[in-house]
């Protein structure tokens, strides 16, 4: 006697089929919700607005890519962020390296303080520690400008350089340096060949991070930037007269060189692991 | 480097006890906390001291204890306090519906494609701030296509989504969104799934053994996300000055007003640490009741 | 092969008076010890007997809180790691992994100043000797683990140290890849001739690989010989226990008979020869070991040492059959019969008669603890005495 093997009903079957890729749905939709602003930035500029706003499809063109400074005040602006930027991300990164290492490689009294302290420039509200700041500055008073923005940059940098590192550190064997002086190596030697090879990555990561963190920033920055134009303070100053198409093209190339600099350097870590 | 399991610091049994050495930790905090001292903790003071002044001309203020400016701040603002923490509160719990899925599906099945989805998750946040923000004001312009479709249905309250407070709470979710998705993945990613492979030997149905086991592990990714979310979105008031309409301002404008344009400082100052202060204590009980003490 | 690495002008290595302590806890106390040069030697012991921190001082990766440690008639405790001519292999291997096999391995002679291609010459015979020249350009993550144990033989060997410390460095290997090692390791140390100090808790690897053994408890040195004769003729209860197994029971001595001591023992009396036994009057301990036991088949036979129980538990390993027995000395015993004779098995339940040789019969002092020694699970021991 032949068995009979019943096939599930259609019905049945699409139910399965739609469950099984419901995750799939979902995350293409979520995709999509994500990357919806950065498509549309990138779409308008190359737009040639009518009037000032730009927030209608007039025409292509790519005449705000070959004039990225014909409102010069985007270029003064996007040079202050820059400087502002580069020299906080260095002393934020030097500073909060020096503070991973003291936590991971040391014992020392006051460590859970010395953790909170990192942690709440993290989960205060920028509002709040701008307007401390602003308050210091004006007590105190010093004027205010590219040297108090970037006092307030270098400030709550420090923190995620520390969580980045720390990350890096922890990860390390400590029985690399034992090893390493166990070869002769004395302590900078041990340092220079061992351990700073290892921290390296964690280090530029932070430093990246860093810098996004204070090219991007507004509303710290707005608290305490006095005259001083940087590039985020541009943009909202643009907005009431109209923000030119020469910002999202900005916007775009901050996109596109930050994302392809992260997938090289994924794909280059990977490829070392190979070799 | 592979994430361990277990996150025990590799501690410092390696440095000799010699004489020298103690103090090298110190020499390698002192600056940067310095730093830190003198300009996060001594603002902190400065704020109150400024909140506390009385105004004894134009533009001049005098060091003096006047509680008043206080009961004066909430007493005309607590509104915006209270649409703040509305809206900040709606865009966590949004935020953490979105993320929660999309976290779960790259802990647990993107295999190879694991890091790569992150760095895509992460990326749209590339891009400036600002720059998103009006892109949604573009996006959900009145004549766009999104409003022309949902405005079709008839369920928006003034058949519009700019300047209501949907597009403000839109907004939040979206520009705080990786805020939540990246301590979310991070505890899921934690997870041992032959943990769930052992419920699910010890009777437990698909969904209960999420429920039961990965939920509960998940928890400390949880208190995470809603706090790095909804700390910085009760602050933020960018979202609602672009996206919102002239109801919607949140205390954030109101402060940087106050202190920028009308240099009115003793009661910016206030907003300010009376904003600080309530977020404190929200966040002081929820830790509690969540019972996560690792936020470390 | 061995040219490459010249023999060293190998020296004693002198452990004197060597005592650390962690606040309250005395990891190794009072240890003195002479390791000879160009020896083999195995530090035996448990977890947390104080070995590994033994072995780190003699490394310089921890100091002393009091003591020496002399290389010949150089006094070395204060040097610090990468002064002194001595180098470890580690547990864990601890190779960097940001450098490839050869760099690896041309570390520590790049570090002491040596150039181009005297560094190429050695690091490449080095890694003839240990047959991995061609991985030379691969990284540690790229490597099994028995791979990367043999580069850290070779990270070390290739500086030509006084004295090489290997920390466990068979722990992580698979049963067969662990055997293969040992012999290997014992070819390179005779080969070469450098003072290899072996740490383990592996009393078979200590056995097979070493000419000397010291077994280590608690921070002190219970004996050290030779292999065999530690094995023969343990001195402690913890040695005799630790070494392979023992049985042991407690006595009184109520005579001599010329050579022999005789012992009282429950049940009956048991002989001892005089220079097998540490103590030879008042309370002792008497042992034998149970592969020298055997079933007395039948009741007419004459027997040296003997003891009557009930066998409890048949265990058959292939090799031997190992009963265990209820005996009138009021303890479980072990004998361990090898497979010659199908037949002659003994079944659970029957009561036997056990006998030993005297000249196989060993005895302690009265007071020791006849459970020392004996492997616990215990959850509370985890690190190594550190």
């Amino acid at each position: 006697m032949t068995k009979t093997v019943t096939r599930p009903s259609l019905a049945h079957r699409a139910n399965f089929w739609v469950r099984d890729h419901l995750i799939v749905f979902y995350g293409i939709a979520a995709l999509i919700y994500l990357f919806a602003p950065i498509v549309v930035v990138a779409i308008f500029s190359f737009n040639k607005p009518e009037g000032r706003q730009n927030s209608t499809w007039n025409q292509f063109s790519t005449d705000a890519w070959t004039n990225i400074c014909r409102d010069q005040n985007i270029c003064v602006s996007l040079e202050t962020s820059l400087q502002i930027g580069l020299a906080s991300t260095i002393l934020a990164t030097v500073l909060g390296t020096l503070i991973s290492f003291a936590l991971v490689r040391h014992r020392f009294h006051g460590r859970s303080s010395t953790n909170l302290l990192i942690f709440l420039p993290m989960a205060t509200p920028e509002v709040v520690m701008g307007a401390s700041l602003l308050a210091l500055f004006l007590t105190i008073g010093l004027p205010l400008g590219p040297v108090t923005i970037f006092i307030a940059h270098t400030m709550f940098c420090i923190s995620f350089v520390v969580v980045t590192v720390k990350a890096r550190l922890q990860g390390m064997d400590p029985r690399l340096e034992e090893a390493a002086q166990d070869l002769y190596a004395d302590e900078k030697a041990t340092f220079r060949y061992v351990t700073l090879p290892l921290v390296a990555p964690g280090i530029a990561a932070a430093a990246l991070l860093s810098f996004s963190l204070s090219f991007d920033d507004y509303i710290i920055t707005s608290f305490n930037s006095g005259t001083t134009v940087t590039f985020p303070m541009y943009v909202w100053g643009a907005a009431q007269r109209g923000i030119p198409a020469q910002v999202n093209v900005i916007g775009t190339i901050m996109f596109v060189g930050s994302l392809a600099m992260v997938l090289i350097a994924q794909a280059v870590g990977r490829a070392r692991q190979k070799r | 480097m592979v994430a361990i399991l277990s996150q025990k610091s590799s501690g410092a049994t390696t440095t000799p006890t010699r004489r020298g050495r103690k103090i090298t930790p110190y020499l390698l905090l002192l600056p940067g906390m310095a730093w830190l001292g003198v300009f996060f903790i001594i603002p902190l003071f400065s704020l109150v001291s400024t909140s506390l002044m009385q105004r004894v001309g134009i533009d001049e203020f005098a060091p003096a204890i006047q509680i008043a400016n206080y009961t004066n701040a909430i007493t005309e603002y607590s509104d915006k306090y209270l649409i703040s923490f509305k809206y900040a509160g709606i865009a966590t719990v949004l935020a953490l519906l979105i993320a929660y899925p999309l976290a779960y599906f790259i802990a647990f099945k993107s295999g190879k494609w694991k890091n790569f989805l992150l760095v895509l998750v992460v990326a749209p946040f590339f891009a400036s701030f600002l720059i998103r923000t009006f892109a949604w004001q573009t996006i959900l312009a009145d004549d766009g296509f999104i409003n022309q479709l949902i405005a079709g249905f008839g369920i928006l309250p003034e058949n519009r989504i700019l300047a209501t407070p949907i597009a403000v709470v839109a907004g939040i979710t979206y520009n705080f969104l990786p805020f939540m998705t990246l301590p979310l993945y991070s505890s899921l990613d934690r997870i041992d799934p032959r943990l769930i492979e052992a419920a699910n030997d010890l009777y437990a149905k698909p969904f209960t053994g999420f429920r039961k086991v990965t939920v509960p592990l998940s928890m400390p990714g949880v208190v995470a996300g809603t706090l790095l979310t909804f700390i910085p979105a009760a602050g933020d008031y960018i979202n609602a000055q672009l996206l919102g309409g002239p109801n919607d301002k949140m205390i954030g404008y109101t402060i940087q007003t106050r202190f920028v344009q009308m240099r009115d400082y003793p009661t910016a100052a206030s907003l300010s640490f009376i904003l600080l202060a309530i977020i404190l204590i929200l966040v002081m009980g929820y830790v509690r009741k969540a019972g996560t003490e690792e936020l470390l | 092969m061995a040219e490459a690495i010249e023999r060293s002008k190998v020296e004693d290595l002198h452990l004197v008076n060597l005592t650390k302590s962690f606040g309250a806890f005395t990891a190794v106390d009072n240890l003195s010890l002479t390791i000879p040069a160009g020896s083999f030697f195995a530090l035996l012991g448990p977890s947390g007997c104080g070995k590994t921190t033994t072995l780190r001082m003699v490394a310089g990766l921890d100091q002393p809180t009091e003591g020496q440690i002399k290389l010949g008639d150089k006094d070395i405790t204060t040097l610090r790691p990468y002064k002194r001519n001595i180098n470890t292999v580690f547990q864990s291997y601890a190779l960097f992994p940001h450098l490839d096999i050869f760099e690896n391995v041309a570390f520590g002679l790049r570090r002491k100043g040596v150039k181009g291609k005297a560094v190429d010459e050695r690091v490449n015979s080095v890694l003839e000797l240990i047959e991995l020249s061609h991985l030379a350009g691969r990284k540690p993550g790229q490597l099994s683990g028995g791979q990367q144990q043999r580069v850290a033989v070779a990270r070390a060997l290739v500086n030509n140290p006084d004295v090489l410390l290997l920390d466990e460095p068979l722990g992580a290997l698979d049963l067969k890849l662990r055997r293969q090692m040992q012999i290997e390791l014992k070819r390179i140390q005779s080969e070469v001739g450098t003072t290899f100090v072996h740490v383990t808790h592996d009393q078979e690897e200590a056995m097979t690989m070493a000419d000397t053994i010291a077994v280590m408890n608690q921070g002190v040195i219970e004996q050290m010989g030779a292999p065999e004769s530690m094995y023969e003729l343990p001195q402690t209860a913890f040695v005799a226990n630790f070494l392979g197994q023992s049985n042991l029971v407690e006595g009184r001595v109520s005579g001599s008979e010329g050579d022999n001591l005789v012992v009282d023992v429950p049940g009956g009396q048991v002989r001892v020869p005089k220079n097998r036994a540490t103590d030879h009057t008042g309370k002792v301990v008497v042992g034998v070991r149970p592969e020298k036991m055997w079933v007395v088949a039948s009741s007419g036979q004459e027997v040296e040492n003997s003891v009557r129980g009930t066998v409890i538990d048949v265990a058959f390993t292939g090799v031997s059959i190992q009963y265990t027995v209820e005996s009138e000395w009021g303890r479980t015993i072990s004998c361990f019969e090898q497979n010659l004779d199908v037949e002659k098995r003994v079944v659970v339940g029957e009561n036997v008669k056990i006998a030993f040789e005297i000249d196989n019969t060993f005895g302690l002092d009265g007071g020791e603890d006849l459970e020392a020694g004996i492997e616990q699970i215990d959850p509370d021991l985890e690190s190594d005495g550190e």
